[in-house]
């Protein structure tokens, strides 16, 4: 059982590295083409945001605390903190909305 | 001076490498005690951890491993969850140096994490090698470490700590989708509307199936073609993000 986990492990881990490692190694040269350049461009802003909305809501127990934690990281980046104070003051909003809720 | 700019990468990445690496313990934790329950022991969870570091990926694996699938059907459902790294890999390869070598590019591709891809787009101009894998090794590191610790203790941790921990991560998105957004209306009216679709995709009944991998995969084509379609940069504001 214990090896047959191992091959599951292997098999997972060779498909992840091949996806991973596939565009770097093929795409070597500066695109050309302006809609390919222009979509990748595009491309990482869209997806950190379709994946940071709604999830932020989601992954704090309390929604409310997630709305709370998306609004002080909007802030907090918008007056130009960086990563590390954003994801801090977004973690202590959700312990402190949380906290309160619990005095109710 | 070559060894200088050396250690400011190193320490620049161990840096951004920190709360990447909290909001993974949190959330590896929790993935643990799903790898628990498909029989992996804290090493394996470990070494599992290390090797794929997807959390998509990781449950899928760990269902896959629970309901004894075979291993081709294992792969294609990997190759599935994962397939947003090749749009992201795509799109990274446009920050790496044309001449970076090929081990640097293999050792930067394994290193590819929806997070490690965040802070590199960051960075202005070329991405450099050192920077990516210090950020990248402290994170894994915290990532494998906390499924090992989710399998070892389970539940131990308590909940409100774990849901205060876990939005460490989008508040670095955060932090690395504002700023732009700022300083260039289209890609702040694209976070908008990312946005509101992805909310609209993860709350309209007719959706329900769709795994939460491939409905970013869609919104990312969708969106991204629009604009560029829309909104095409010119070659001098194309290159710097």
């Amino acid at each position: 059982m214990s090896s047959n986990i191992m091959i599951y492990i292997l098999v997972s881990a060779l498909v992840s590295f091949g996806v991973r490692v596939l565009p770097l190694t093929l795409i070597r040269k500066k695109i050309e083409n302006r809609f390919l350049r222009s979509f990748l461009y595009y491309v990482p802003y869209v997806t950190l945001a379709v994946m940071t909305f709604p999830a932020i809501i989601e992954a704090a127990q309390e929604p409310i605390a997630g709305i709370v934690a998306l609004a002080v990281g909007i802030v907090l980046s918008w007056l130009g903190a960086g990563l590390f104070p954003v994801a801090v003051c977004c973690c202590i909003s959700v312990f402190a909305v949380q906290y309160i809720l619990t005095l109710f | 001076m070559r060894n200088d700019s050396l250690k400011k990468e190193i320490s620049e990445g161990l840096r951004d490498g920190l709360p990447i690496g909290m909001g993974y313990f949190a959330v590896a934790f929790s993935l643990g005690i799903t790898a628990k329950l498909a029989g992996l022991t804290p090493l394996q969870g470990f070494v599992s951890s290390f090797l794929n570091h997807a959390s998509a990926g990781e449950y899928a694996l760990y269902t896959m491993i629970a309901s004894k699938a075979a291993y081709a059907e294992t792969a294609v459902l990997i190759a599935v969850t994962n397939i947003r790294y090749l749009l992201m890999g795509a799109a990274f390869s446009q920050k790496l140096r044309p001449e970076e070598p090929l081990l640097s590019r293999l050792a930067i591709g394994f290193g590819i994490t929806d997070e490690i891809f965040g802070i590199g787009i960051a960075r202005k101009g070329f991405v450099n090698t050192a920077y990516l894998l210090s950020a990248f090794m402290l994170a894994s590191l915290m990532w494998s470490a906390g499924t090992a610790c989710g399998i070892a203790m389970g539940s131990v941790l308590p909940a409100c700590a774990v849901s205060a921990l876990s939005v460490a991560i989008y508040g670095m998105f955060l932090a690395i989708i504002i700023p732009p957004s700022k300083k260039d209306r289209v890609v702040g009216a694209l976070v908008a509307i990312s946005f509101i679709l992805s909310f609209a995709a993860a709350k309209l009944p007719m959706f329900a199936n769709v795994s939460g991998g491939t409905k970013t995969i869609v919104l990312t084509v969708i969106i991204s073609a629009a604009a560029a379609a829309m909104f095409p940069k010119s070659d001098e504001e194309g290159g710097e993000a």
